[in-house]
């Protein structure tokens, strides 16, 4: 049985101008160790699933689904009280903005050492400890000095590392990364990326990266799932998505891709993801689709099977009938 | 942060000249003749004015009376007053306990309540809870001093007889006062029922005084919660699995007090306003009561003396708030 399941997994939220549906129908699993990857551009929904996931939305959202389970305990049942001792704990997650996600108020050891006294109950001393090994495992150098530094004395690198042993202090099953590196300059961004990778080679936990990036996907995922306007449109492990994308939206994503280039111009996606007012009735990616038709812009799509890699596209890539062009 | 004190004490000193400058302008301003006013109904002799005038040095240019005046202040002699003859510095410093002690129960007062009310408010956002506290926190803001003061003393004094009038404390007690302050001086004499009476006398001007820095900080505290409460360290607080009472009382708390201690300190002068009244009304025998008696009187030594001493006392409630806003804003104390 996989680590993380969900199944059909909707959040909308109330706005002054009426319900936005912002996650529509997503099915996930993630199994223990693995590491999979969540692309696709901003405002498709990415944050807000996970965050569904975690209960960390708003009271304006609206979180439905028919399975939402981890680890054995059934996140749609459990009360606020059992959820709070499943997250931070087993089930961690980081975010975008290292420089914003700390408090400003606290020294980071103290936040830290938080972590370690509400969930494993560790003493004074050995929390001190703990956090000085936590520190070193995520390669702040200086750790026993850093753990009284407050985050706005730190750059932004060293906080996101701050962050990733704070998530990882309780040596979490599942580690959430919303975005880790998109707020910090390419170098630490690469550093930060092989910590990630290392920590779950040391740990065994598993690993969700949320990314736009596909270069980082390339690298790092074993597997991938891309969202367009709040649905899941592909699934596929890294190797055969790079490979044979079915989805058009994923297959202009990779041709993208500077190392793709063909032109000395890269392609770009025209148009952008449908917001509130603008959501088509047919397929959602078919007002910006070089290969949409009269089906596309009236039927929804419905997934196809694994061995399409669930594409919701009327016009699959990549099946034999049809190549890529 | 020595330098910083001593950078703070130099802005001090155009403020300094500035308040000595109105205390002294303000009185002269007011129509009424203190050698008048102090002869009273018998009237005196165009000679004895004269003569008087000159003893109080009344005859010079007034620009000679306000180099005087400065002079003698900044060599710490604030002069006598007319009416008593003691030194202005004798009269304040034995009035001021009485003052300082309202103030602080007041204070003390608004922020336990304020503070809490205004966090839960915050949390409770839109909800019943929260519009009655706000709207309550409107009228006590809105409540003119002495219609309050009168009210709670015909509901509490009058009707329900459970607090005294007026005054510090039941006459019958009698006992030596080292520190001014009558909570602890009747404590420390020892005589049975003396705290007791102290505290009752305290309730009522103390919740008088205490209603409208209440009302702002219950407001200032409830805005800035709600600002805190949808920042990013507040969503990571909740990833890491918290409880909603360490979340909004230690992760967010910490941060709205910023701007709740910025208006705690300006209450202190609102207090000091509010004093005046409250005093008066209770009979408290404070630096308030002290002044608005010595305007009637134009005591102008009394006045312009008190007013410096009353402002001087301000300027160092604000640096102390200023520091203690390093204490909790650690990026500031680092600078
Ligand atoms: N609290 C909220 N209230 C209303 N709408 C919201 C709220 N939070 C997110 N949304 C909307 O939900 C949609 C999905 O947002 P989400 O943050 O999940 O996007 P994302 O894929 O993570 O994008 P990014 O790459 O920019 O992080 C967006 O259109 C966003 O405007
Ligand atoms: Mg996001």
């Amino acid at each position: 049985m996989s680590l993380l399941r969900i199944r059909n997994l909707s959040v909308s939220f109330s706005t002054a101008s009426g319900a936005f549906q912002a996650v529509d129908a997503v099915d996930l699993d993630v199994d223990a160790g693995e590491i999979l990857a969540i692309v696709g551009e901003s405002g498709s929904g990415k944050s807000v699933s996970m965050l569904a996931l975690m209960g960390l939305l708003p009271w304006t959202a609206t979180v439905t689904a028919d399975e939402l389970s981890f680890d054995g305990a059934d996140l749609l049942r459990i009360d606020r009280a059992a959820r709070r001792k499943i997250i931070g704990n087993d089930l961690a997650m980081i975010f975008q903005e290292p420089m914003t996600a700390l408090n400003p108020c606290f020294m980071v050891g103290w936040q830290i050492k938080e972590a370690l006294r509400v969930h494993l109950g560790l003493d004074r001393a050995t929390r001190h400890k703990r956090a000085i090994e936590l520190f070193e495992q995520v390669g702040i150098p200086d750790a026993e000095k850093r753990l009284t530094a407050f985050p706005h004395q730190m750059s932004g690198g060293m906080n996101q590392r701050v962050m990733i042993a704070m998530a990882i202090a309780c040596k979490p099953k599942l580690l959430i990364a919303d975005e880790p590196t998109t707020a910090l300059d390419v170098t630490i961004q690469a550093q930060i990326l092989d910590l990630l990778a290392d920590l779950r080679r040391e740990t065994g936990m598993g690993l969700v990266l949320i990314t736009h990036d596909m270069g980082v996907v390339a690298e790092t995922a074993e597997r991938v799932c891309v969202q367009y306007a709040g649905q899941k449109i592909e699934e596929q492990p890294v190797g055969p998505l790079f490979d044979q994308p079915h989805h058009p939206y994923t297959a202009a994503l990779l041709d993208a891709l500077p190392e793709r280039a063909t032109d000395k111009l890269l392609p770009t996606i025209p148009g952008v993801v449908p917001g509130q007012f603008d959501r088509p009735s047919g397929c959602l990616f078919s007002p910006r689709c070089k290969f949409a038709d009269a089906t596309c812009t009236t039927t929804p799509p419905v997934a196809a099977g694994p061995e399409l890699g669930q594409v919701r596209c009327h016009y699959p890539l990549n099946t034999g009938e049809r190549k890529a062009s | 942060m020595l330098n910083y004190v001593l950078s703070r004490l130099f802005t001090f000193i155009p403020t300094f000249v500035g308040v000595t400058l109105i205390s002294f302008g303000f009185i002269r301003v007011l129509p009424g003749d203190p050698i008048i006013v102090m002869a009273g109904e018998r009237g005196l002799t165009a000679e004895r004015y004269a003569e008087l005038e000159a003893q109080f040095g009344f005859d010079r240019p007034i620009y000679v009376q306000f180099w005087d005046y400065l002079t003698g202040v900044l060599q710490g002699d604030l002069g006598n007053s007319f009416v008593t003859k003691r030194p202005v510095w004798d009269e304040f410093f034995s009035l001021f306990p009485a003052t300082l002690e309202l103030s602080t129960c007041a204070m003390i007062f608004a922020v336990v309540i304020g503070l809490p009310a205004g966090v839960i408010a915050a949390v409770n956002r839109g909800k019943l809870y929260d519009r009655l506290l706000m709207s309550t926190a409107l009228i006590g803001y809105s409540m003119p001093i002495f219609w309050w003061a009168l009210l709670l003393i015909i509901v509490f004094s009058g009707n329900l007889q459970w607090t005294p009038v007026s005054g510090r404390i039941d006459l019958i007690y009698y006992f030596p006062d080292p520190t001014g302050f009558m909570l602890i001086d009747s404590l420390s004499s020892g005589q049975k029922g003396a705290f007791t009476s102290a505290v009752r006398h305290l309730v009522l001007p103390t919740i008088v005084l205490g209603t409208i820095p209440l009302a702002v900080i219950a407001r200032q505290t409830r805005s800035a919660m709600l600002e805190v409460l949808g920042e990013d360290y507040i969503r990571t607080a909740r990833a890491k699995g918290l409880a909603p009472g360490r979340i909004n009382g230690i992760h967010a708390l910490r941060n709205a007090l910023i701007p709740v201690i910025t208006v705690i300190g300006l209450s202190v002068g609102t207090l000091l306003a509010g004093a005046i009244l409250t005093e008066t009304i209770f009979s408290w025998p404070g630096i308030g009561k002290w002044m608005v008696d010595s305007i009637f009187r134009r005591d102008y030594p009394v006045v312009q003396g008190g007013l410096l001493l009353i402002a001087v006392a301000v300027m160092v409630v604000n640096l102390t708030v200023d520091m203690l806003y390093g204490v909790i804003n650690p990026k500031i104390r680092k600078r």
